[in-house]
């Protein structure tokens, strides 16, 4: 732990998780209109849309987050001549997952409030936007948000992954500060992850702790 | 698309495949066992393991299997524990689905009526008989979405193993595009494998919740 009695370590290390903290941030923040978008899409009866938008989120859903990272990052490069930074590459894939995650949270919590709500809303006289918006999406969000901040702690731990694609994030400046120590610290390695660790912890716990009680709070 | 270079490195990918199916397997049974231990010690709320488990699942929910990963194949060898890169793997895989295997089954099991637990008893059944032939088969059926959601994370997971040497799916294919930079080729191989992997797992996941639903396993 010696390592850490200089101070500069222990702010680069979190100016490394900043960046990851920015990345899944980013991400979450454009998810979120567009996942509500994308929820309403699904609860719409047009068949095409229908098995479109399932196709879409079975595909986000299924492969690994990895996978989709190495396709938007080597692949559209490939395909498209796009030369995406890993940076810009990972908050497109991570908000394309929490656009399709989202949509799938929206779409369920849509589902399960019951029909008499949208009947009541449209014998009262009022127009279809009316209904989603003053009757539908407020009691959509009350649903909505436990999960949805859960998700948010899973876009946090995942965002870890894309040190993979090269982006500098605080795993890879770990690596750096154990580099640039190898003859003073030989050891640092298991200090530097261990601190890593916890600060994921650190960051990830509170939103989790926050869902938890806000499900117990909504459900008792 | 070159169909020669698909044909040539499909042997490659198939043996990465193979690798990725066993560590899968391997972790996620440890990580059903484990669970089902923690679940009951957490259901019977044991004094001091139930709160050690309680700490234990809160760390490992809210940290990266990446940095689980470095932690153990980077930095433990500083302190002269050198475990292999599968060793690492299926040690983390275990301790990360252990955690959520454990919070799923222990919500089937709470959700499975006190009565039944306490009449069990009044009928001279001891507490190991209740859990075993009362409460896990009831708990499980209600679970059953829990585990099965928990089984397809944890194989997706096994997408960065290559980030600890393992010459897994992923692996393979950064192989390829970096030896030979046939990125299209190497990135469609590697999905249809995760689709042919996880797509079967998804489909029986669905149907298996179906089953479960309809049949109205006890008091649900």
């Amino acid at each position: 732990m010696e390592i850490f009695s200089d101070v500069r370590n222990i702010l680069r290390l979190l100016s490394g998780l900043w960046v990851t903290l920015r990345i899944s941030l980013t991400a979450v923040g454009l998810s979120v209109p567009f996942g509500v978008a994308f929820g309403l899409l699904m609860t719409w009866k047009n068949p095409v849309c229908k098995v479109l938008s399932r196709i879409i989120l079975e595909f986000v859903r299924i492969m690994p987050q990895l996978v989709l990272l190495f396709l938007a990052y080597f692949g559209v490069t490939r395909a498209f001549g796009w030369n995406l930074s890993g940076g810009t590459a990972s908050v497109i894939v991570f908000a394309v997952w929490g656009t399709a995650e989202l949509g799938d949270l929206t779409r369920g919590a849509i589902a399960s409030i019951p029909k008499h709500q949208f009947e009541s809303a449209y014998a009262l006289g009022l127009s279809k936007l009316h209904v989603y918006l003053n009757v539908i999406l407020p009691q959509t969000v009350r649903r909505l948000i436990p999960p949805a901040i859960n998700l948010v702690t899973r876009m946090i731990k995942t965002t870890s992954l894309v040190v993979l694609i090269g982006v500098v994030e605080v795993l890879k400046v770990g690596q750096q500060i154990i580099e640039a120590n190898r003859y003073t610290f030989p050891k640092a390695a298991v200090a530097v992850y261990l601190v890593i660790f916890f600060l994921y912890f650190a960051a990830c716990y509170p939103i989790s702790l926050a869902a938890k009680k806000l499900e117990k709070r909504m459900n008792g | 698309m070159d169909w020669s270079f698909i044909v040539k490195y499909l042997p490659a990918y198939t043996e990465a495949a193979g690798l990725t199916l066993r560590l899968a397997a391997e972790g996620i049974a440890l990580s059903l066992i484990a669970g089902a231990l923690f679940s009951v010690v957490l259901y019977l709320k044991i004094p001091v393991i139930s709160k050690i488990l309680n700490a234990y699942i809160g760390l490992a929910r809210n940290t990266p299997l990446l940095v689980q990963l470095f932690l153990l194949y980077f930095g433990l060898p500083k302190i002269g524990v050198r475990l292999s890169g599968e060793t690492c793997a299926i040690i983390g895989m275990a301790f990360l689905g252990g955690a959520y295997m454990a919070e799923s089954l222990r919500s089937g099991l709470e959700a499975v009526e006190r009565i039944q637990y306490e009449s069990a008893l009044s009928l001279g059944l001891s507490g190991a008989q209740t859990i075993r032939y009362v409460m896990f088969p009831q708990g499980l059926a209600i679970a059953i979405p829990g585990v099965t959601a928990n089984i397809i994370f944890l194989i997706k997971e096994t997408s960065v193993f290559s980030a600890v040497a393992l010459a897994d799916l992923m692996f393979v294919a950064k192989d390829l595009i970096g030896l030979y930079y046939s990125t299209g080729e190497a990135l469609i191989m590697l999905v249809a494998w995760y689709i042919i992997i996880l797509l079967p797992v998804s489909l029986l996941a669905s149907y298996a919740e179906r089953r479960i639903r309809r049949s109205g396993y006890g008091n649900i």
